[in-house]
Order: C-alpha cells, then sequence, then structure tokens
C-alpha cells in the first residue's frame, strides 16, 4: 500500500477517472503545463494532452459555465477553482445554471467543481475561505468536504460519477500534512455517509474538513480526562448523514458542532436545529457550537488563530456541556 | 427558369417559404399568448419579439440541426427555437405553466430544451450566462468531433454583463464554432442603447475579443440569414466565432405591462414601416418568386396549427403539487434516467 498525500490523492482520483471515462476531463486556470497552483494536476497534461486539461483565461464564469454547458452534452467536466475563494466570482452560474438544470427542465448537469479551501496557512481574507453554507441553502449542488487523503480520492471519484453537480470542498492545509496508506484498487466513498472516527458515550463532536483533526486532539485529552468522545467526521455537508448525527446524539446525549466557517449561518446552524427538532428528547444540555468568530479570516498568524476555532474551544465547550 | 431579381444566398423557393413560415407562425403564436395573457391563462410576464421576428427566424435558420446545431434563444427569441423543432403547443403549455409542459409546470415561457435531445437550450434569467454555457456546448462538440455549431442570442443590454464578456473571450481563444446574435433592438427595458455602451456600433465589441465579427439589418431577413450563414460556415471550418450584431427594433414594451411611454413614438413609426415580415414577403412578390396566395395559404396553416395547439394546452392539467419536491437530483428517478 503506497503512502500517497491528501493531494496526490485528489490527483490520482483525475487520472484514474480520466482514463477509466473519456468524457472526463479538467479545466482550469493555470491546470496545464504549470500543474495547477498547488501542482494538483502535476503531469496530467503529459498523459492526457491539452484537449482534456484545459487551460483557461481568469474567468471563473466561463469555467463554471462551460463546464455545465459540456456536462449538458454529455461529457464528465472538473472545474478547478485556483483558489475555492474565486467560486463566488462563479457563485451566479452555480446556483442558478448549474445547480437549478435538473429540477427546472430535467437536465442533468454532471459537474464537479473543485479547489483548494480553508485557513491556517495564513492566505487571509481572500485565500481562506470555507464556502459549504453559501451554498447549502440553494438546493441542487451536493457539497462534499474529505477531512483524510482516503476520503479525499473516494469522495471525488464518486463526485465525478455522480450524475449531479458537486462541490468537492478540499482542504489546502492538508494537502501535504496528511499523508495515508491507501489501497491501490479502485475505490468510492459514497456521497452523503458519515465516518464515525471514534465511538464514545459521553459526548460527540460532529465536524468535517480540518477540523477533524481538533476533534481528535480533543477527544484524546478528554479521554485523559476520563470522558469518553465520539468524533463524527460528516464528511458529506448536502447531502448530510442525518441517521449518523441523530444515533450518535442518542447515545451521547451531548453534541458539540464544530466547523471553520464562522459561526452566524454556518452549517451548524442547520445540524443544531435539525437535532433540536429530531432529538429533543435525547438532549441533556443544549447543542453547541464551535466554529470561527464572525470577521473575515485575518492574515496576520495571532489573529487568524484567535479566529478559527481550535482545540482549547472544544474542550471548554465540552466541559460546559459535561456539567449538565 | 426565370431570373432571379433578387440575391437569396443559396435558398430555393421552398426555404424561403419555409421561412415566411416560421415568421408568421412566430407572430401568430404570440398573438395567441397576448390572447391567452389577457384571459389570465398565460401565468407569467409575456415579452414579445414584434419587428424583430425576422433576425431570430434568419439566423437560425443558418444552423443544420441534423448535424447538432444549437441554438440558445433569449426571451424574444421564441422565433429561432420554432426553426429548430419546438412545438407550438410545447411553448402555450410552458406559459400555462401546465403539467406536460416539457419543465412540467417548472419554469417559465421558453425555458427549456436539452441541447443535445432538442437542438435548443433554453436560457436561465441571469443574462449573460448563456454565453459561457454555449461555450461548454461547443467545446463539447468539439471534444466528441461532431463538427457542431452553436448559435447565441444576446441583447444590446445582456452585453454589458461579466458573463457575457467572459463567456466571449474564452470561447474566442478556444477558437470554438460558436456565433453570437447581438440583437441591438434600441432598449434593454427602459434603457437606451446609448446608455448601455460607449462604442460606436456594438460589434464593436469583438475587438476586446479578436473574433470576426459583423453589423447587419437585423429587418432584412435574407441579409440576416446570409451573415448568420457565412458566420456558421466559419465555425464549422474551425475558423472560431463571429460576433454578429443585428439592428433591429422592440415594437412593444418590454413586456405586457410595459407601454414604453419612454419610448418616441416617431422611433415606433419609423421602424414599424421596417416590419421585416412585410419586407420579406414583399421582396419574394418582387422578384417572382411568391405571391400573395403563397402568404394566405401558409397563415391558414399557421392559424390552425396555433388554434389545434391551444386547444391541446387548455385541456392539459395542472402539476399536481406533490410533484413540488421531486426531480432535484438524479436519484428519486422523477425525470427517468440521466
Ligand atoms: C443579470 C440580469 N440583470 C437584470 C435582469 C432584468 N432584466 C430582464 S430583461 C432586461 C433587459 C434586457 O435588455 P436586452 O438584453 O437589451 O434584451 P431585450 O429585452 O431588449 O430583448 C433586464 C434588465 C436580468 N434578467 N438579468
Amino acid at each position: 500500500m503506497p503512502v500517497t498525500t491528501y493531494v496526490d490523492a485528489i490527483r490520482e482520483a483525475m487520472i484514474e477517472e480520466m482514463r477509466r471515462d473519456p468524457r472526463v476531463f479538467l479545466i482550469g486556470e493555470d491546470v496545464g503545463s504549470y500543474g495547477g497552483a498547488f501542482k494538483t494536476s502535476a503531469g496530467m497534461i503529459d498523459e492526457f494532452g491539452p484537449g482534456r486539461v484545459i487551460d483557461t483565461p481568469i474567468s471563473e464564469v466561463a469555467i463554471v459555465g462551460a463546464a455545465s454547458g459540456a456536462a449538458l452534452m454529455g461529457m464528465r467536466p472538473i472545474a478547478e477553482m485556483q483558489f475555492i475563494d474565486f467560486i463566488t466570482c462563479a457563485y451566479d452560474m452555480l446556483v442558478n445554471f448549474t445547480a437549478t438544470s435538473r429540477y427546472r427542465v430535467g437536465s442533468s448537469c454532471p459537474i464537479v467543481v473543485r479547489g483548494p479551501a480553508g485557513g491556517g496557512t495564513h492566505g487571509g481574507p481572500f485565500h481562506s475561505l470555507n464556502p459549504e453554507a453559501m451554498f447549502m441553502n440553494r438546493p441542487g449542488i451536493k457539497i462534499v468536504a474529505p477531512g483524510t487523503a482516503y476520503d479525499a480520492k473516494g469522495l471525488l471519484k464518486a463526485a465525478i460519477r455522480d450524475d449531479d453537480p458537486v462541490l468537492f470542498i478540499e482542504h489546502k492545509f492538508l494537502y501535504r500534512r496528511i499523508k495515508e496508506d491507501l489501497p491501490s484498487e479502485d475505490y468510492v466513498v459514497p456521497i452523503g455517509k458519515a465516518n464515525v472516527r471514534r465511538t464514545g458515550k459521553d459526548i460527540t463532536i460532529i465536524t468535517w474538513g480540518a477540523m477533524i483533526y481538533v476533534a481528535d486532539d480533543a477527544a484524546a485529552d478528554l479521554a485523559n480526562d476520563g470522558v469518553s468522545a465520539e468524533v463524527i467526521d460528516l464528511r458529506s455537508i448536502i447531502p448530510f448523514d442525518e441517521e449518523a448525527i441523530l444515533n450518535s446524539v442518542a447515545k451521547t446525549n451531548r453534541v458539540i458542532i464544530l466547523h471553520e466557517a464562522p459561526l452566524t449561518g454556518g452549517a451548524g446552524a442547520e445540524f443544531a436545529a435539525r437535532i433540536a427538532e429530531k432529538a429533543f428528547d435525547y438532549l441533556d444540555a443544549p447543542v453547541k457550537r464551535v466554529a470561527a468568530l464572525d470577521v473575515p479570516t485575518p492574515y496576520s498568524p495571532p489573529l487568524e488563530a484567535a479566529a478559527l476555532p481550535d482545540k482549547a474551544r472544544v474542550l471548554a465547550a465540552a466541559r460546559e456541556l459535561l456539567r449538565y | 427558369m426565370t431570373e432571379l431579381s433578387l440575391e437569396t444566398h443559396g435558398l430555393t423557393r421552398e426555404n424561403l417559404l419555409a421561412i415566411d413560415y416560421f415568421l408568421r407562425l412566430t407572430r401568430t403564436l404570440e398573438e395567441r399568448l397576448v390572447a391567452l395573457f389577457r384571459q389570465a391563462k398565460v401565468i407569467g410576464g409575456l415579452y414579445r419579439s414584434l419587428g424583430q421576428e425576422g433576425e431570430s427566424v434568419a439566423a437560425a435558420y443558418a444552423l443544420d440541426y441534423k448535424q447538432g446545431d444549437v441554438v440558445q434563444p433569449l426571451i424574444r427569441n421564441m422565433g429561432s427555437i420554432l426553426v429548430a423543432g419546438a412545438k407550438p403547443s410545447d411553448i402555450i403549455k410552458q406559459y400555462m405553466a401546465k403539467a406536460d409542459s416539457p419543465t412540467r409546470g417548472r419554469e417559465l415561457n421558453i425555458h427549456f430544451g436539452h441541447p443535445d435531445r432538442d437542438g435548443f437550450i433554453g436560457q436561465i434569467s441571469m443574462l449573460g450566462d448563456m454565453i459561457p454555457v454555449m461555450a461548454g456546448i461547443t467545446l463539447a462538440g468539439r471534444m466528441q468531433k461532431r463538427n457542431l455549431v452553436g448559435m447565441a442570442f444576446i441583447g444590446d443590454g445582456a452585453s454589458s454583463t461579466g458573463a457575457f464578456y467572459e463567456g466571449m473571450n474564452f470561447a474566442t481563444v478556444q477558437r470554438l464554432p460558436l456565433v453570437v446574435i447581438l440583437e441591438n433592438n434600441g432598449y434593454a427595458y427602459s434603457t437606451p442603447t446609448a446608455k448601455q455602451s460607449a462604442v460606436k456600433t456594438l460589434a464593436d465589441k469583438a475587438h476586446a475579443f479578436g473574433c470576426a465579427s459583423e453589423v447587419v439589418d437585423g429587418n432584412d431577413v435574407l441579409a440576416t440569414y446570409a451573415a448568420a450563414k457565412r458566420a456558421v460556415d466559419r465555425a464549422r471550418a474551425g475558423e472560431g466565432v463571429t460576433l454578429i450584431e443585428a439592428k433591429t427594433f422592440r415594437i412593444k414594451g418590454h413586456a405586457e405591462h410595459d407601454n414604453q411611454a419612454y419610448v418616441p413614438s416617431a422611433l415606433i413609426e419609423e421602424w414599424s414601416a421596417k416590419d421585416p415580415v412585410v419586407r420579406f414577403e414583399k421582396a419574394l412578390v418582387d422578384a417572382g418568386l411568391a405571391a400573395t396566395s403563397d402568404f394566405d395559404a401558409i397563415q391558414a396553416r399557421v392559424r390552425s396549427e396555433v388554434d389545434t395547439a391551444t386547444d391541446e394546452a387548455e385541456r392539459s392539467p395542472m402539476p399536481r403539487p406533490e410533484e413540488a419536491a421531486l426531480g432535484l437530483f438524479a436519484g428519486d428517478g422523477y425525470w427517468g434516467k440521466g
């Protein structure tokens, strides 16, 4: 089993899918000879040529729009945003054209939009976005956010094979920090299924993306104090694994939702509401959210660290809940 | 053989009468929609193309739908999808929001059509967005080695959007087989073209992209056909994008609710005298290619088809409310496979 970084897992998924299916192609800025800003597509143009690894002008609307048009014609485009922050430039196209296509007119529009997301890399206000919440309230696009190399590869393959548009949020902090032994055979990770990273009985931490490691660390500390925490890596935001969430809450009766995006109107609000609606009787304490401050992500390391959630805040939240 | 006094650009008498049929079908169908609108049976807005039917029909007639060509109308280009094969009954059902309309009541007016299956694709309302989408459709056609050509309509107002510029630039860089008909009809809602763009003529926008361009009298059916055909031929030969500015005029208000008090009546009179259907038919008669009786026969056929289509649409049921939750993703099978 070869050791693979998170970023290589993404590249391997693209390469294997392009070998498997001639309809799959990659389109984005500097993805060709340069191999992408993070070298995610390094070498791909050598194997597939400029006809299937397409360099574009700096035109996010054109990238997402052209990918969508091609998808209607039966292709399976992967549209890369150089940073996921620039998806906002194509937000209109994605939420109005792509996401609505099937519901409005019955036309399948299976594109994958992927790109580096997330903070912790001192990227500042425009290179640190966690975009999931801004797409959750626009039905028609699936959203996945892998935190492991295994999930990055398996979810990207599932996204490419999916008949509907998928926003694939890859966390750039993890690109080269995460290395795992991956199976050499083909596999997919189903969209919509959570992964229980750690089982526990006293408290549940629901999270995704790079925050799974913060949750792991917090759970280890809690274990030292004799508290057994369950960590659920949601992996898919839309559709999300409601059953996994409710089952865990029914077991632990206390829940923290941890995410890297700002608190107000974040994805956690939806999950908290779902728990309140469907598992109220099981709760021994309020649902607690740990998230970023409600600010654009600041550049300077001390400010960024203060803005983003960390282990200390998760532990504080856990201790508060355990007092009930 | 009588010598033709009219340059018909390779169109036979049969073709010319077919064009006339589509012109009259467009006008008559729109008039029927107005009647249905006044009876509150057309539910959404109604945007007329009166006085502009010529360029919609003539340009779309330059495509080869058997080859897989795709036309993308905006709201005032109903004529173009009729040429591509859209059924009047489907259009009326769309306007009436019926269950068996192509979009099963989810979408309005001519927002329907699958590029591969139907040869046309309806717009979304966000003006400009269809240019990048058409770039993708023609890109896919090239990747699939199908030698198809795309034709996108865009308004003078919509040509101010960022999506228009991004799409045109990308399509030109990629040398995609795309023809863009920029219809300059004088106004975008209440805003005159001079307040949309400072270029001398809208075709000059082509300089920003480096694509071919042409200006044509959009109320001259044969000239518009010829310009579109040249552009389609260039596109099919691999010579890339052409931007055609079709100069025309919006005779009616933006939509049925708009009395267009902001348009000087002299302008409306001036352009009404240049009606594309009247001009086209007169040219055919003057050249001895058709007689008034031909047009009368076409009109009788059109009227009967529109009557039949209206009856069918009126008989159709409204959608069942339970269906509102279905068909967002492939999983529930609402639309069948794919
Ligand atoms: C992005 C966007 N902004 C605003 C509108 C509202 N709107 C609909 S039609 C229209 C005018 C369009 O003018 P033009 O493109 O010249 O086409 P015409 O109506 O003259 O055929 C406007 C402003 C819209 N549909 N899309």
